[in-house]
C-alpha cells in the first residue's frame, strides 16, 4: 500500500472553473495553476462562495472545466476512462449518505468497486486492501456496525477509510470536518496527515479551519478572487498573504500567536 | 401468514462476522417455502382434487381423472407459475426503484408506474371501443394489451425520471408520482364515460387483477419478457450497491450512472408493464416484499437481496392467490384486494417496528 517515491500527482495549467450554460459561462475562478505531490497534505482555504467546492469537483472531473488543462500523473484528465480515474482519485464529499442497511465493512468494500469484476466479487487482494484501510483508520471495532448507527465523527472516518481502500494516489475531501466537534476535527486532520505521510498519498482538503490548517498542512492553497496562492503555511503567514482571506481590516492573522485577532 | 412466522423466527441479530452462511440458510428456507406453497397452491382450488392425483398429473403419469388432469395442467399450473412471475417481478422492480430513487417508499404502485400501465390498457380497451368499427377488436388481443401496458408504464417512469432530475427532493418526486396516478385515473374516468358497458366491464375485471386467465402461450411470452428484464438487470447489480451512497459517490468509484439508470428504467417498466398487462395492477407487493427481505437478511447487498426479494415476492403472491381462490368454493376474490390486505398491515408493522424504513 505504501508507495516509495514522491511524485507530482496533479497539476493544472491556466484552469478556469465555473458553470457553463447555453446563455454563457458563469466563471467562478480563473488562472488556476497548482501542483499536488504525493506525501503531502494540502488544505484549500478561502471565503464562503469563492469556489472551493467547484474547484474540487472540477479537479475530480465531477463537473466540466471552462478552460485550461488538468493533468493527472502527467496525463490529461480527459484521457482517463471512468474506471481508470477512480483508480487515481477518491473522494469524500459533504453530502450525507442515504440511510441503508450498509455496514461499515460493506461501505468500505464499495471502495474496491473500480477493481472488482462485473458482479463485484472481492478477491484476496481486495480483502487485504480493505483490512489495511480499516487498520489505518482504527475502525476494527466498528467494522460490523450499521452506518446508520455511527456518530458523525465515526462516519467521517469510515468515509475516509472507504477512500483509502480505493487505493488512489490522490484523495480529495470536501470540508471533511464540517459537522465535527473540536476533538474530532483535530483527530481527522491528524489521521489525514498520517495517511499522507506514511502511505505517501496526496491529500487535498477544503476547509474553513484555517488555524488548524496552518498548523497541520504541508501546504496551503489560498483561493482568492484573482487566483490561487499556494505555499507553506509559514510562508503565507510571513508574507501576510494569509490576510487575503478577509476583506475587512477588522480581522487579521497574528504572526506571533498564530491566531486570528478581531479588532 | 407463514411468511410472518419466518420473520419472527429469524430475529434480527447483529452479525459478529460476515454471516454468509446464514444468508444461505435463509435463502434455502425461502426456496423450500416456495416449493411448498407451489404445491399447496396447485392442490387447492374450486374443485377438490386429492394430492396424489395432483402429483400424478404433474409428473405426467396417468391414473387421475381426465378433467382433473386438465384442470391441473391447463389451469392451476399456469396460474401458479404466473403467481411466481408476478410476485417476484413486482418485488424486484420495487427494490430497484427504491435504490434508484434512494427512497424507501418508491415502488411501481406508489410512483404511478402501475397507473401508467392502466392508462395504456384503458386507452386500448376503452379507446378502441370509442373509435368503434374493426378497431374495437384490438382490445381483445392479449399481446396488444401487454404492449399498451408496457408503453404506459414506460412513459410514466420516464416522466418521473425526468422530473427527478430537476427536483432533487425525493418527497416531491413521490408527490409527483401521486399526481401522475390521479391524472391517469382522471383520464381513465373520461374514457370510461364514453365507452360501452362490455368494454368497461372488461377493463374493470382487468383492474381487479387476476392470475388465472393465462394460456400456456401467454405464460411463455410472460416468461420471455421477464427473463429479458432479468438479463438487463444483471450488469447493474454492482452499480446498485454503490448507488446506496448517492449518485456522486457512485460516480467517483467509476460507475456509469446514465447506463445504470437507463437499464433499471427499461427493466422495471418491462416488468411492471408485462405484469400489469397479464395480471392487472397489483398493489403493495412491490413495496412490502423488498422491505421484508431487507429486514430478514439485514443487508443491502443487491447480489443477495434481489434473488431473496424475488423469492419472497413469489411466496407472498402464492399465498395471496391460494387465499383468493377460496378453496373448495366457486368464488374467486380479486387478487388485488388480497395483496393489499396482506401488504398494508405489513408496511405499517414494519414502520412501527423499525421506526424508519431504510434502503
Amino acid at each position: 500500500m505504501t508507495r516509495q517515491e514522491i511524485h507530482k500527482v496533479l497539476h493544472t495549467k491556466n484552469l478556469s472553473i465555473g458553470y457553463g450554460s447555453k446563455k454563457g459561462d458563469k466563471e467562478i475562478a480563473k488562472n488556476i495553476d497548482v501542483e499536488l505531490h504525493t506525501g503531502e497534505l494540502v488544505c484549500l482555504v478561502g471565503r464562503n462562495g469563492i469556489g472551493k467546492s467547484t474547484l474540487l469537483r472540477t479537479l475530480s472531473k465531477m463537473q466540466p472545466r471552462l478552460a485550461g488543462e488538468i493533468y493527472l500523473e502527467n496525463k490529461n484528465i480527459d484521457d482517463y476512462s471512468r474506471i481508470d480515474l477512480a483508480k487515481i482519485i477518491s473522494l469524500v464529499l459533504t453530502e450525507r449518505i442515504p440511510s441503508s442497511n450498509l455496514t461499515v465493512y460493506e461501505l468500505i468494500a464499495l471502495g474496491r468497486q473500480p477493481y472488482t469484476n462485473w458482479i463485484g466479487k472481492l478477491l484476496q487482494e481486495d480483502l487485504d486492501h480493505i483490512k489495511e484501510a480499516i487498520n489505518q483508520s482504527h475502525l476494527t471495532e466498528l467494522m460490523h456496525d450499521r452506518c446508520d448507527k455511527l456518530s458523525d465523527g465515526q462516519l467521517q472516518r469510515a468515509m475516509i477509510c472507504r477512500a483509502l481502500a480505493q487505493n488512489t494516489n490522490l484523495i480529495i475531501l470536501d470540508e471533511p470536518t464540517a459537522h465535527l466537534d473540536v476533538q474530532h476535527k483535530i483527530e481527522t486532520f491528524r489521521l489525514l496527515k498520517k495517511l499522507a505521510h506514511e502511505l505517501n498519498r496526496a491529500i487535498l482538503i477544503s476547509t474553513h479551519e484555517i488555524q488548524l490548517a496552518t498548523q497541520i498542512a504541508d501546504s496551503l492553497w489560498l483561493m482568492t478572487e484573482e487566483n490561487i496562492i499556494s505555499g507553506k503555511p509559514s510562508e503565507l503567514i510571513e508574507s501576510d498573504q494569509i490576510n487575503l482571506l478577509f476583506d475587512s481590516n477588522s480581522i487579521y492573522f497574528d504572526k506571533e500567536s498564530r491566531q486570528f485577532i478581531m479588532q | 401468514m407463514i411468511a410472518l412466522k419466518i420473520l419472527t423466527l429469524y430475529k434480527i441479530q447483529h452479525p459478529v462476522l460476515h454471516p454468509k452462511n446464514s444468508y444461505k440458510l435463509k435463502s434455502l428456507v425461502f426456496i423450500l417455502l416456495l416449493l411448498l406453497l407451489f404445491i399447496v397452491n396447485i392442490s387447492l382450488g374450486s374443485v377438490d382434487i386429492p394430492l396424489s392425483s395432483v402429483f400424478n398429473s404433474l409428473s405426467g403419469n396417468g391414473g387421475s381423472k381426465e378433467t382433473w388432469n386438465y384442470i391441473i395442467i391447463n389451469y392451476r399450473l399456469p396460474k401458479a407459475i404466473t403467481a411466481i412471475l408476478v410476485g417476484s417481478g413486482l418485488a424486484i422492480s420495487g427494490l430497484l426503484m427504491q435504490t434508484l430513487f434512494r427512497n424507501p417508499l418508491a415502488g411501481p404502485y406508489v410512483l404511478g408506474i402501475s397507473s401508467g400501465a392502466s392508462l395504456g390498457v384503458a386507452l386500448l380497451i376503452l379507446g378502441s371501443s370509442i373509435i368503434g368499427g374493426s378497431f374495437s377488436l384490438l382490445g381483445q388481443s392479449q399481446l396488444l394489451i401487454s404492449m399498451a401496458a408496457s408503453a404506459g408504464s414506460f412513459l410514466v417512469l420516464f416522466a418521473v425520471m425526468i422530473v427527478s432530475r430537476q427536483v432533487k427532493n425525493t418527497m416531491s418526486i413521490l408527490i409527483i408520482g401521486l399526481m401522475f396516478s390521479s391524472l391517469t385515473s382522471a383520464v381513465i374516468s373520461v374514457l370510461a364515460y364514453f365507452s360501452s358497458a362490455e368494454n368497461l366491464q372488461q377493463y374493470m375485471f382487468w383492474g381487479f387483477g387476476s392470475l388465472g386467465n393465462l394460456t400456456w402461450s401467454e405464460v411463455l411470452i410472460f416468461t420471455c419478457i421477464y427473463l429479458l428484464a432479468g438479463i438487463l438487470i444483471l450488469p447493474v447489480v454492482k452499480s446498485l450497491n454503490s448507488l446506496l451512497l448517492g449518485e456522486n459517490y457512485a460516480k467517483s468509484i467509476g460507475i456509469n450512472i446514465k447506463r445504470t439508470k437507463n437499464l433499471v428504467l427499461i427493466a422495471t417498466s418491462l416488468l411492471t408493464g408485462v405484469i400489469t398487462a397479464f395480471a392487472g395492477p397489483i398493489a403493495f407487493i412491490g413495496l412490502a416484499a423488498p422491505h421484508m427481505t431487507k429486514l430478514i437478511l439485514n443487508t443491502s447487498e443487491h447480489k443477495l437481496i434481489i434473488p431473496a426479494a424475488a423469492l419472497l415476492g413469489a411466496n407472498i403472491m402464492l399465498i395471496s392467490d391460494t387465499v383468493a381462490q377460496l378453496p373448495n368454493s366457486e368464488f374467486t376474490l380479486p387478487i388485488n384486494a388480497i395483496t393489499t390486505m396482506f401488504g398494508a398491515p405489513i408496511v405499517i408493522w414494519l414502520l412501527l417496528r423499525k421506526k424508519k424504513m431504510v434502503l
